[in-house]
């Protein structure tokens, strides 16, 4: 257990300046430093760890306040003098197409126009995701089964630990390869038009906060952790990020990190596009690690 | 050329920057009678200090022996050069990163020297007498024209100033994939081994175009690499017995005997990690950055980034003895961490009665810790505190409690001020201390010798 109060830093920045590092130190004068990049790859590693338990944390909390405002929303029917009384029932409709769906958003990726949410008298200040002239309803919101983000946040983390997923699904925006990982070996499934998804960059330090604002397609597919990670944003969250490729290249990484370091060995010639192609033939084995990072 | 022209334009302080980082000393070491100090920095240069013999002054010290302490340039040479790997575009920086003497057997010295790839070895003699009085060549060493020779003389030696030649006598190349950072004479007087991050091998000093690989932690598939050998060092007595240290914090006690591949250790020194005290960074803090036998052989001392600790070889449960180094760094280890200084590696070194050890810090700082009573002093290193004879007084940072004139705030240390590499005399209390690219030369006045 990591203990966190340590530092006010939090575990986004240092998977940042730790990314950085890494990048540098093939530049620097004398090769590659092995001993420093491991040093740095044990710190990804455990920011990363903290990562993951605190977004499992705000989504554990977030289906906690769904369930009790469900609760409430149902009290709310009941009552005749309610104004939105009549969203309530598009709501409830709507649920239950949700329900009726297949909405296992582990599966395989291009999962587009999925349930759709329900939201607008939880927040009404949600702005919609996807360009205005994509979106269908106002009051709808796509959720997060669809797959590709048009900019990076295919930050799915591993999800190994959740009783319905065993799949990880990640959108490479750089050669649009979706991947699904599945146990810990990555299988590429297709390749999507990433701009066909709506949803907006944003960074993954403003997806915190942004959980909490969040709407949820349905109520039983809480335990679906990779769900909560691409709910509606908040009206702050901006297309254009200017960490966009920060976190393009953080959500990769942590992909890969996400099904074990084996991840990497398929990886490889993904990697190599993705990453600088500074000349690195050297090593041996070593240049497949030090590529992927 | 026509740079000069433009050169008022050019930024001096990274002209000035650029001239001092070459200087930066990377190694110390004294020879095993203490009378040669050599010195290795990042431009790749080896500079050998001698100690004076005649007394200085007048008035001599109490206590003090025919040797003044004063240590005097006696030989500069330039060791390795930026070399280029074409294989693998890759430049080899010709930093030294260790240096360590022989045990001298005639008149000249040896020492080896090593950067990220080579070791080299070299042949340092005086030279303080010339033959004169050739018969075919004239003073100048030109050819006499033979029909002016009329007679035979035998050459005669004849003293001369003293002239100190270095020669490289063996380059040991092509041995190391990775960066080497140990290198360690054996007590056989004939071997030595030298250690990148994934392997240790053993040389013979006479041959080399060969040499033994005797540890190889390089796993099959690298993505599945968990730890690098950080140092390494022969048995100060038993040839057949070295150490490693690793970045996971754990040495490993090896026995030539027992195979010829020492992967599997004979023992196996570690401490258990305390769970509650785990951050991000207990990795980084936890690598071994030098290990050290003691002259008896009995202990092994061993730095990591906050403290410095003390093992008996017949103990591997853990360490006898821990020594807090700075341990008010521990929380700031985030910012550490963002400017490179987490990665600083420490020496640590004995002194000759193995009582007292000594690692350095930052801010000029470095620490001593008298094992006995356990207790620990802090000392400067810096121009303008101390002066030559000046009694160097101590410092202490301030962690809270009273603060006392003199001390220093955890956030006013310069991290760029650090004390990573020093020697300690074999038999006297003489240290060397670099500190970027200064040498500091402090002796114990008091107690001169170890007999304490």
């Amino acid at each position: 257990m990591i203990n966190t109060m340590e530092c006010a830093v939090d575990a986004q920045s240092l998977i940042s300046i730790s990314l950085m590092k890494i990048h540098n130190s093939r530049t620097q004068r004398g090769g590659i430093k092995l001993h420093k990049n491991l040093l740095v790859s044990y710190v990804l590693r455990n920011a990363r760890q903290v990562y993951i338990k605190e977004k499992y944390a705000e989504i554990y909390r977030m289906q906690q306040y769904e369930e009790v405002m469900t609760v409430c929303n149902e009290i709310q029917q009941l009552n005749p003098l309610e104004l939105d009384a009549e969203d309530a029932d598009d709501e409830e409709q709507a649920r239950a197409a949700c329900c009726g769906e297949e909405v296992s958003l582990c599966d395989s990726a291009c999962h587009r126009d999925a349930a759709h949410a329900r939201t607008a008298s939880i927040l009404p200040g949600c702005s919609p995701l996807e360009d205005d002239s994509k979106e269908p309803e106002p009051s709808f919101y796509r959720s997060c089964c669809m797959e590709g983000s048009p900019v990076s946040h295919c930050d799915q983390f591993s999800v190994n630990s959740s009783a319905h997923c065993n799949k990880t699904t990640v959108l490479d925006l750089d050669t649009h390869v979706v991947t699904t990982v599945e146990n810990g070996y990555l299988h590429q499934d297709c390749c999507c038009d990433a701009l066909q998804c709506g949803q907006g960059a944003q960074s993954p330090a403003k997806k915190r906060k942004v959980e909490f604002a969040c709407c949820v397609s349905d109520v039983e597919e809480v335990s679906d952790f990779t769900a909560a990670r691409k709910r509606a944003k908040r009206e702050d969250c901006s297309y254009t990020h200017p960490d966009y490729t920060d976190t393009s290249n953080i959500s990769n990484l942590i992909s890969i990190f996400g099904s074990g370091f084996s991840g990497l060995l398929s990886r490889q010639t993904d990697l190599e596009q993705i990453c600088s192609k500074q000349v690195l033939a050297s090593l041996g084995a070593w240049t497949r690690a030090i590529v992927a990072f | 050329m026509g740079e000069d022209a433009e050169s008022p334009k050019i930024n001096h302080t990274f002209l000035r920057d650029y001239v001092t980082e070459a200087d930066v000393i990377s190694t110390v070491e004294f020879n095993q009678t203490g009378d040669l100090l050599a010195t290795g920095d990042k431009g790749g240069r080896v500079v050998i200090f001698q100690r004076e013999t005649e007394p200085k002054g007048e008035s001599e010290e109490v206590g003090e022996t025919g040797d003044s302490g004063e240590y005097n340039v006696y030989s500069t040479f330039q060791s390795h050069e930026p070399d280029f790997d074409y294989l693998k575009s890759l430049e080899i920086e010709e930093k030294i990163n260790k240096i360590r003497w022989l045990p001298q057997q005639n008149a000249a010295h040896f020492l080896l020297s090593t950067n990220d790839k080579t070791i080299k070895l070299w042949k340092v003699s005086e030279r303080d007498k010339r033959p004169e009085g050739y018969n075919l060549k004239d003073e100048e060493g030109r050819l006499k024209d033979i029909s002016t020779i009329t007679s035979l003389q035998v050459p005669v030696l004849k003293p001369t100033d003293l002239m100190v030649e270095v020669r490289p006598r063996r380059v040991f190349s092509n041995g190391h994939t990775y960066h080497v950072n140990s290198i360690s004479v054996n007590s056989d007087g004939e071997t030595y081994l030298s250690a990148d991050d994934l392997r240790i091998n053993m040389w013979h000093l006479g041959i080399t175009d060969r040499s033994f690989n005797i540890v190889d932690i390089k796993p099959a598939n690298m993505e599945d690499l968990t730890e690098v050998i950080t140092a390494a060092e022969f048995h100060p007595h038993h040839c057949h017995l070295f150490v490693y240290s690793s970045s996971k914090g754990t040495l490993r006690l090896c026995d030539m005997r027992a195979s010829a591949l020492c992967d599997k250790h004979t023992k196996l020194f570690e401490e258990p990690e305390d769970p509650g005290s785990r951050s991000f960074f207990s990795e980084i803090i936890s690598s071994v950055s030098d290990v050290k036998f003691s002259h008896s052989g009995r202990y092994l001392l061993t730095r990591d980034y906050l403290t410095a600790k003390v093992w008996d070889l017949n103990m591997d449960k853990g360490p006898v003895e821990t020594y807090q180094v700075h341990e008010y760094l521990r929380s700031k280890l985030c910012s550490l961490y963002e400017n490179d200084c987490i990665f600083d590696k420490f020496e640590c070194v004995w002194n000759s009665s193995d009582s007292v050890i000594m690692t350095g810090a930052y801010n000029s700082f470095f620490r001593m810790f008298d094992r006995e009573t356990g207790r620990g002093v802090t000392l400067e290193a810096w121009r303008e505190s101390s002066k030559p004879r000046a009694v160097l007084r101590t410092r202490r940072v301030y962690t809270g409690g009273k603060r006392r004139r003199g001390d220093v705030g955890v956030d006013s240390l310069d991290f760029t001020k650090k004390i990573l590499h020093m020697a300690w005399h074999p038999s006297e209390n003489i240290i060397a201390i670099a500190a970027t690219n200064n040498l500091y030369i402090f002796q114990d006045r008091v107690n001169p010798d170890h007999t304490q």
